[in-house]
C-alpha cells in the first residue's frame, strides 16, 4: 500500500516530465521553449521531493529547493533577454 | 492504518495526477498562451498538494515542506508573469483572432 501508491504517483509524475520535455525539444520558437523549461523545472523539482520521501533521506529536500530557486532565476534571466533588456 | 496515513496518500495522488495533467497541458495545448497557462496554475497547484501529502506522511518534515511550497506560492506566478510580458513582444506569438489588446498603445495595465 505504502509504496505502492508512492511509486504510481513516481510514474504519472515522471510521464509528465517527459511530456513536457518533449515539448521543450520539439518547440519552435524561444518563448516556446521559455514557457516548457519554466513547466519540466517545476515538475522535476517535485520529482526531487517525492525521491527524498522515498530514500527517506531529508538532505534531498535542500536540492529540491536550490534547484526551485535557480530555475526562477533562470527563467526570470530569460524574460528579461527576450525582453530585450540583458 | 491512521487517518493521516490516508489523507497523505490520497493527497500525493491528486498531487501527482495534477503535475501529470501539466505535463501533458504543456505538450498538447495548441498556443504558447494556453501552455503557459496549463504549465503554471496546474504546476502550482499539484506541488502544493504534493508537499502537504508528504507531510501528512511524514510530520518531523512538515517545516522544510511548508518552506518549499512558500517558496513556490511566491516564486511561479513571477516568473510566469515575466514570461508572459516577454512573450507579448514577440509578434508571431499573437493570436489571429485577438478581439481586446489592453497593452496595444505601449502602457502598462
Amino acid at each position: 500500500m505504502h509504496s505502492t501508491i508512492s511509486f504510481v504517483v513516481f510514474g504519472l509524475i515522471g510521464l509528465g516530465f517527459i511530456l513536457a520535455f518533449i515539448r521543450l525539444l520539439i518547440a519552435r520558437t524561444v518563448a516556446d521553449r521559455a514557457v516548457a523549461l519554466d513547466g519540466a523545472t517545476l515538475i522535476s523539482a517535485n520529482i526531487m521531493v517525492l525521491m527524498a520521501f522515498l530514500m527517506g533521506r531529508s538532505m534531498l529536500l535542500d536540492v529540491a529547493l536550490v534547484y526551485a530557486l535557480l530555475s526562477f532565476l533562470g527563467v526570470l534571466a530569460i524574460a528579461r533577454y527576450l525582453e530585450g533588456g540583458l | 492504518m491512521s487517518i493521516l496515513s490516508v489523507t497523505g496518500h490520497a493527497l500525493v495522488l491528486i498531487g501527482g495526477v495534477f503535475l501529470f495533467i501539466s505535463g501533458l497541458g504543456i505538450l498538447r495545448m495548441p498556443d504558447v498562451w494556453n501552455r503557459m497557462h496549463a504549465g503554471t496554475k496546474a504546476t502550482t497547484l499539484g506541488s502544493l498538494t504534493l508537499l502537504i501529502g508528504l507531510g501528512c506522511l511524514r510530520p518531523p518534515w512538515f517545516p522544510k515542506l511548508i518552506i518549499i511550497g512558500l517558496f513556490i506560492i511566491l516564486t511561479n506566478p513571477v516568473s510566469s508573469h515575466a514570461l508572459a510580458r516577454a512573450v507579448r513582444n514577440v509578434p508571431e506569438e499573437m493570436p489571429d483572432n485577438l478581439i481586446c489588446d489592453d497593452m496595444e498603445d505601449g502602457h502598462d495595465t
